[in-house]
Formats: structure tokens, sequence, C-alpha cells
């Protein structure tokens, strides 16, 4: 299974009837069982190209294969649960076929347990971004598409996250395309990295991490951080 | 506690208020008893406020069914909505009377004219509060339902509805309101039988106590079923939003 985009351009009119051009270039393919990670500057037309590639916008220039059959979960940037759905309805809405034993372990992973019959309105921002991780991964996707899943978390919440994310990654064989613009996001769980430019974003550089996720020292990715910002600030 | 207490000060404000105006004009409250039980010992009583009750029921029920499809249909589709957007301003506007003169011309004195007439005018407010409420939906939910293929259907009924519950309550809210002021006038000006004919029996023989009696039990019967069914209902259509302190 495999993803292959070719985006050559993206615009739209504002209101004005002024030309809006979002994406330039955008061309890259990823394996199932990689994560790929796009990393650019706020603004610059990250959250239109996960748009395009989960389908929602047809309105393109270019071309994106994607197996017809791959299952896509997506957690978007804002939780996007119904708040009128308890946490486990909001969950089995989405993944009607999820059996009680799958249900249990994601949410003891995610710690999510004693909050399963609560409402989106009870939980923090935190508690529901967890609950818009399991309901992307309660549907076994084949195609996962994470939106900037940890912005606006403290560090700590936020790194307990990403170890989860990483644990729920390794357990099962699907493409991955994260959303980031925080660097120890990107060197921890990614395969494969890509340096978005500003508006209208282009692809500036690909940077592989060869070695396994679960096998990286501290050193190791804070050297790959290092690296980042030196090929960055060389852009610039 | 509180409601009788209000109920206790409209007796005893009408009873004075009978007692300063005088008998001819304003039958104090045991005369008006009176009547409404001889009026219910003979049948009349329950025969008119079933019949009231069943046109209310039904002009309801299609008004409020149709002008949610509608409403909802051009809160979508911006075509429906340039076409619709006319109609909805004249009958908006319509006066109710018009409207049932003109169903009784059209259609005969008939139960189906009265029907319609009544639907046809509580329909433009539901289609107006429907199709804002379709306007306020919430598009990143439906992102969301796309995205995790959840089928139409289920799709409409979990996540489209909810959003919609608030604007359904609220235009069955007014729109109840409106059917039971104009049922009343469509009785008086075609039917022969209702509260309404009866009150315009009453006021043709100058006989206030029997205006009285009907009036005020529907006023009564209109009292109980907004505390029994709309409130409960509104209550229920909103359990999920934060309670207000």
């Amino acid at each position: 299974m495999q993803l292959e985009v070719d985006i050559t351009g993206k615009h739209f009119e504002n209101a004005a009837g002024e030309r809006h051009d979002v994406l330039a270039g955008i061309k890259f393919s990823l394996h199932a069982g990689e994560v790929g990670v796009f990393v650019g500057p706020s603004g610059c037309g990250k959250s239109t190209m996960l748009k395009i590639l989960a389908g929602l916008d047809h309105n393109y220039q270019g071309k994106v294969s994607r197996p017809a059959v791959a299952r896509l979960g997506m957690v978007f940037q804002e939780p996007r649960l119904l708040p009128w759905r308890s946490v486990e309805d909001n969950i089995r809405l989405a993944a009607p076929h999820i059996d009680e034993k799958r249900l249990s372990e994601l949410f003891a992973v995610l710690e999510l347990t004693e909050h399963r019959s609560h409402f989106p309105g009870e939980l923090s921002l935190g508690l529901a971004r967890r609950v818009a991780l399991a309901r992307a991964f309660a549907i076994d996707p084949d195609f996962l598409i994470l939106d900037e899943p940890l912005a606006s978390l403290d560090d700590a919440l936020a790194a307990h996250l990403r170890e989860q994310i990483a644990t729920l990654v390794e357990s099962r064989s699907m493409m991955t395309l994260l959303v980031t613009h925080n660097l120890d996001d990107a060197v921890y769980l990614g395969d494969r990295l890509f340096l978005l430019s500003a508006r209208p974003a282009r692809i500036l550089q690909e940077v592989p991490i060869p070695t396994p996720r679960t096998r990286r020292s501290a050193s190791e990715i804070n050297h790959i951080k290092a690296d980042l910002v030196r090929r960055r600030l060389a852009k610039i | 506690m509180v409601r009788l207490l209000s109920f206790l000060l409209f007796l005893v404000t009408w009873w004075i208020a009978a007692l300063l105006i005088g008998d001819v004009k304003l039958p104090a409250p045991p005369a008006v008893l009176k009547v409404m039980l001889t009026e219910a010992a003979s049948g009349a009583l329950f025969v008119n406020l079933g019949a009231t009750l069943a046109r209310v029921v039904l002009s309801f029920t299609l008004a409020m069914a149709l002008g949610a499809a509608i409403g909802y249909l051009m809160g979508r589709v911006k075509l429906a909505d340039k076409i619709g957007d006319p109609w909805l301003i004249l009958l908006l506007n319509l006066p109710a009377l018009v409207v049932i003169v003109l169903a009784y011309i059209w259609a005969g004195l008939t139960e189906v004219a009265a029907i319609a007439a009544i639907a046809v005018n509580k329909l433009p407010t539901a289609v107006v509060t429907l199709r804002e409420g379709t306007r306020a939906l919430d598009r990143s939910l439906d992102e969301m339902a796309t995205v995790f293929a959840i089928p139409r259907g289920k799709a409409f009924r979990h996540v489209i509805l909810p959003q919609l519950g608030p604007y359904i309550a609220a235009a069955a809210r007014s729109g109840l309101s409106l059917v039971w002021k104009i049922v009343l006038v469509a009785e008086y000006l075609g039917r022969p039988n209702g509260v309404g004919f009866e009150i315009g029996v009453a006021f043709q023989l100058f006989d206030i106590p029997l205006l009285l009696a009907y009036s005020l039990t529907f006023a009564a019967v209109v009292l109980v079923i907004e505390t029994v069914l709309v409130q409960p209902f509104e209550l229920r259509a909103a359990r999920w939003r934060p309670r207000a302190a």
C-alpha cells in the first residue's frame, strides 16, 4: 500500500476576488509502516494540504493517488468530538465494529478508561485530544493523518502523549502523516521529514532518519534537531 | 407552590374586578364555574375541546414536518434558498385572516381548508427557524463524518439532528403558540364545532359566562400541554448544553 502525491498547485480566491496561492509543489510518496512528518511555518498551507489528502477538497492541480481500500483515520487540529455523545459513543460512531477488548486496550493506552462515559464538554483539551486519537486508531486505519495533535498542550503532557502516539504507531503497519511545527515531535516520531517553505508551500528538503524510532537515543535526537535548525537557517 | 399562589392572585384580582365592574360585563368566578360544569355535564365542553385539539395536532404536525424539511433544504442548497425566499417573506407577512378566508373560499367550509389554513400560517416561522439552524451547522463536524466514512443516514441522525434540536424546539414552541391563537379564528369563521365556534355563539348571544367558560378551559388546556409536553421536550433537546446558573 502506497500513497503517491503530486500536487502542483492550489489556490483560492477571497471575497474581493484576489487570488491566493496556497500550495506550489508537493511531491512525495509514503509507504505502509512509514511516518512522514511535515514541518513548516504556521500558515504555510499545511492544513490545506491535509484536506486535499483526506479527500475533503478536490479542487487543486495535480494528482493524489491513495489506495481505494485504505481506511482513513484523522486527528484534526481541534478534537472535533460530538458534544452530545459520550467519549465511548463518539468512538463507536466512527468505529461501529470495534470489539470491547480492543476498545478497552485503546482506553488503557491513552489513559481514558475512567472517562469513558464523560461528555466532551467535561474534558480538558489534553483529554479531548486523546479521545480524538483513540477515535482515529479505533478504526484500525491504513492511512493515518495527524494534524498538529500536540499543539497548545504543556510540555510534559505533550511529551507523554507523544510516547503514546509512538506506541500506537508501532502497533500497526500504516501510512502515517504528521504535521507539526515542533521539531521534538518531528524527530521523535518521524521516519522521513519534509521541510516546507512559507506560503505558497513547497517541499524544500526531504530528511530521512535511518535509525528506527525505538532505538533513537536522546543525544541522537538532539543531534538531528541541531542539524535541522542549521538546514532551516541555511534556507533563509 | 409559587404557581398556586400566582393562580390564587389571578382569582382574587378577577373577583375584585367583577365586583367593581358588575356581573353583566364580567361575571364572578362561581358563575363561570357553574357554566363550565353544565357544559362539562352535557359533554359539549369535551366535544368542542376535542375538536379544537385534533385540529391543533394535525395542523401543527403538518406545518412542522413540512417546514423543517423546507427549512433544511433552504439552509443547505443555495438555489432552493433563492427560489424560496420571496415566498417565505410573503407568507411570513400575510395576515392569518387572509389565508383563512381564502382557504374557505377556495376549498369550501371544510375541515381540510381549516387545517391547511392553520398549517400555512405556522409554516413560514418553522422554515425560517430551521433554515437558520441549518446555516449554523458546524462544518468541521461534517468533515469529521466524511473522513471517518460515517454513512449518510447515521451522520444525519447523530451529527446533524442534535445540532438542529434546539432550533426544532424553538420552532415548535413559537409555532404552537401561533397555532393556539389561529385555530380559534379558523373555527369562528367556518367550523360548526370547537372552542372558537362556541366563543362565536357566546359573542352573538352576549353570553359572557359561556364565553369565559370556554376561554378559560382552553387556556387551562394550553397551560397543561405546555408544562407537560413542550417544556420537557425543550429540556431534552438541550440537555447536553451547559445549564444556565
